[in-house]
């Protein structure tokens, strides 16, 4: 009665090119990311140059993407599960490719900081966080190949450590720049490297909810915890900071 | 309403309710014989007032002896035979005292291949408008002008109406028969794979057509063609040798639906 | 090669076989038209279709045979046709399924090559005799005995060929099986079932042995049907086998009338029924 194959094999052909599409994808996005925080780390320049080169790739890819997802829709008028695959697929890749650019940003900021090898317990912070967003991705594309709804769930609750994170490595670097202003360039361009990290975490996030939609066909619209609190924080400088 | 049962998921937001509709005809435990062969097993569905239900299925597996059933059409032949209950307007019209002709002027049909009787087009229309209405020759002439144009055939055969049925293109005969289905007035139209003779354009119009009278009836429509189900119906039925598989709403059946024979037919994995 | 050239030889020798066959087939058949045409063309003139049957020796016509024949016909098709066009309609609309319509097409079919002098004999024992003397009415019945069986295998085998979609759209629309009927299904088969009956005219047109138990003939110019009429079949029998020459020339005459009747009825027949399948 029933197989898993489609009558007409090229469209499971095609349903597979596009995963493997993704699987590149993803894989490049890891690769990015490390990448990038490692030449953070080590003021690394010809890794981060490495890595900004890369994003080429990846918007080569994302555009295949779209193009191989438009196109099947066009010819084969899929339904149900290869609906929701094709249309995940393409919400995928956008994720991914936003990925690659916020990891390219952070390569970018290595050349800004390039000799100054202050404050590396700051630096180590984001490292910190670069950890559990890397392993987040990770876990979420895994979770992805395998069409495991539990992986993918489990990504989506733990984006509120990352928050967590984030939100005191802001405060660090707020404080460390009132006690110096000689420190603000570089707390600067840390601060927008943690952000990337943390928004790199929210899209693992997004990917988690386009799994849930792909495999159950209902979108997940629970409320994800935030713990994300930075946009109402502040700190107030007294004249005891300098 | 006898959905099926939904597919668990640990959190998914539940699928809203149904909204409040009439029943204009309601399928209980409907059993079909063709002689010693049960061709329907156990079939309950509603249909909903002022709706296009869908049937789908792969070939064989009884949507078009479901339709058929709706307004015992099977009685012309010996040997077929229908058990259970379908109650159209509070009555069981499987029941032997049903008056046969009553029912089949307020459930129209039109078939899959295009049947102009071999008249006039205009007496195409007035045959069924004259079998249970005396009719005036001016009233007459506006009744088959009011089907023919809400068929979207009257600018096209306006000047030629006593040529004859069949002189017309096969999409043109079929909206004929549609036209001379609504000329009785009926209250539920029953549409046997409609447009599954006709070429793209023609389909279209039937489809356009089906859009319109729905404000007016209550459709039925059998089709193999997933995609114009997907297009036309508000509820599709599934069904599967001689089995209900499922019943839903068509927009959710086509994107995720909760059996796994439903994905694997329209999908294209059997079939 | 060597089979292909074996096959060829044999294509090539059934073929010239088959030809051979149809023509002398139609050899004859052209030998029977021209010899009709040679020997009745030399009689064929106004007084043959305004003179009576003359007595020996007396030119005339055969005026009374002819007008015998039409009335003949007359009668025959109007008893035989209604009755073997709702025969037919039975068979194949409301007993379509019944056990015994099967039964009724097998007798229906051995009536329709029964013997004719068969039916004279039968007609001749329960009219004749009964009645006590010949007539145009018991000449009647056994043609229309001869018609029955043509009508209701022409009218039930266009009847069958209604597709059943157009009854069951006529059906759904409400109608009741006599209008599904009348208006649909005779419509459709309008053309095949008038094509019956043109038939099953030329069928009666030329036949003898019925005539010759039931309405024999009549020298005169008759209209009374409950006395002996004048035909044209029972004519040229008489005729033909006589010495005389004149009479012998009106038999060849009136021959060549019945067949080219009976020709052009097929012909008309034909023309109709191929104009009904091309719609």
């Amino acid at each position: 009665m029933a197989t898993n194959e489609h009558i007409v094999a090229s469209f499971d052909d095609e349903l597979n090119d596009l995963a493997q599409k993704i699987a590149e994808m993803g894989g490049l996005a890891e690769e990015q990311v490390g990448d990038s925080v490692a030449a953070l780390a080590r003021r690394d320049g010809d890794l981060a140059q490495r890595v900004i080169a890369s994003d080429l790739r990846m918007d080569e890819l994302q555009r295949d993407v779209e193009d191989h997802a438009t196109q099947m829709i066009a010819r084969r008028q899929p339904m149900a599960q290869d609906l929701r695959e094709i249309v995940g697929a393409i919400h995928i890749a956008n994720d991914l490719e936003r990925v690659g650019d916020l990891a390219k940003n952070t390569a970018k900021r290595v050349f800004a900081i390039e000799g100054n090898f202050a404050a590396q317990r700051l630096v180590a912070g984001v490292e910190h966080i670069a950890e559990m967003s890397l392993s987040q991705l990770k876990n979420v594309i895994d979770a992805y190949t395998a069409r495991n709804l539990e992986g993918a769930l489990t990504v989506w609750q733990r984006d509120d450590e990352i928050d967590a994170m984030y939100t005191s490595l802001f405060r660090e670097l707020l404080t460390y720049m009132m006690e110096d202003p000689r420190n603000i360039t570089f707390c600067t361009h840390l601060l927008f490297c943690a952000k990337n990290l943390e928004r790199i975490g929210d899209h693992a996030t997004n990917i988690a909810e386009t799994i849930h939609y792909v495999i159950t066909g209902v979108p997940l619209t629970e409320e994800r915890p935030k713990k994300d609190t930075t946009s109402v924080t502040a700190i107030e400088y007294t004249e005891s900071d300098k | 309403m006898t959905d099926a049962a939904l597919s668990p998921s640990p959190v998914a937001a539940s699928r809203p309710p149904v909204e409040a509709l009439a029943e204009k005809v309601t399928i209980r435990n409907l059993d079909f014989y063709y002689g010693e062969t049960q061709a329907l097993k156990g079939i309950s569905l509603p249909l909903y007032d002022r709706r296009v239900t869908a049937f789908i299925g792969p070939s064989g597996c009884g949507k078009s002896t479901l339709l058929r059933v709706l307004n015992r059409m099977y009685d012309l032949y010996p040997n077929q035979r229908a058990e259970g209950e379908v109650i159209f307007d509070g009555v069981n019209i499987l029941s032997p005292k049903q008056d046969l002709n009553l029912l089949r002027s307020k459930m129209g049909m039109v078939f899959q291949k295009p049947t102009p009787f071999p008249m006039s087009i205009y007496d195409n229309i007035a045959f069924g408008i004259q079998l249970y209405e005396r009719v005036g020759r001016s009233e007459l002439d506006g009744r088959v002008e009011a089907a023919l144009t809400k068929a979207a055939l009257w600018s096209e055969v306006r000047d030629k109406l006593r040529a004859s049925g069949l002189s017309l293109s096969g999409g043109q005969q079929q909206r004929l028969c549609i036209a001379r289905t609504i000329a009785v007035q009926p209250e539920v139209v029953l549409l046997d794979e409609p447009a599954s003779a006709l070429d793209p354009i023609s389909t279209s119009k039937i489809e356009e057509l089906i859009d319109e009278l729905k404000a007016d009836y209550t459709i039925v429509i059998v089709t193999h063609n997933m995609q114009q189900a997907a297009r036309v119906s508000d509820r599709t039925a599934f069904m599967y040798l001689g089995e209900l598989v499922e019943f839903d709403e068509t927009s959710r059946m086509f994107t995720a639906p909760a059996d796994k024979r439903t994905q694997d037919y329209i999908t294209g994995r059997f079939g | 090669m060597a089979l292909y050239d074996r096959r060829r030889r044999r294509n090539v020798m059934i073929m010239g076989l088959s030809v051979v066959a149809t023509a002398f087939g139609a050899t004859w058949l052209v030998a029977i038209l021209a010899t009709l045409l040679w020997n009745g063309v030399g009689g064929l003139s106004l007084a043959v279709f305004t003179e009576m049957t003359p007595p020996p020796g007396n030119a005339g016509g055969l005026a009374n045979a002819i007008v015998g024949s039409l009335i003949l016909t007359f009668f025959g098709i109007v008893i035989g046709t209604p009755i073997g066009i709702l025969a037919g309609t039975y068979m194949a609309e409301y007993g379509r399924y019944s056990r015994i319509t099967p039964v009724i097409r097998f007798v229906n079919d051995i009536l329709l090559s029964a013997p004719s002098i068969v039916v004279g004999l039968f007609v001749y024992e329960i009219m004749v005799v009964r009645m006590g003397h010949f007539s145009a009415w018991a000449g009647g019945v056994a043609l229309a005995m001869l018609v029955i069986p043509v009508v209701v295998r022409t009218t039930e085998d266009m009847l069958l060929l209604v597709a059943n979609p157009l009854r069951e759209a006529a059906a759904a629309l409400g109608a009741p099986r006599w209008k599904v009927i009348a208006a649909v299904a005779y419509r459709a088969a309008r053309a095949g079932i008038v094509t019956g009956v043109l038939l099953a005219i030329a069928r009666i047109t030329g036949e003898t042995a019925p005539l010759l138990f039931t309405v024999l003939n009549n020298q005169f110019f008759s209209l009374d049907p409950n006395a002996p009429m004048a035909n044209l079949p029972v004519t040229i029998f008489q005729f033909a086998l006589s010495p005389y020459s004149d009479w012998q020339q009106l038999a060849w005459t009136g021959a060549l009338i019945i067949t080219f009747a009976v020709l052009a009825l097929n012909v008309v027949a034909r023309y109709l029924s191929s104009r009904g399948q091309s719609r």
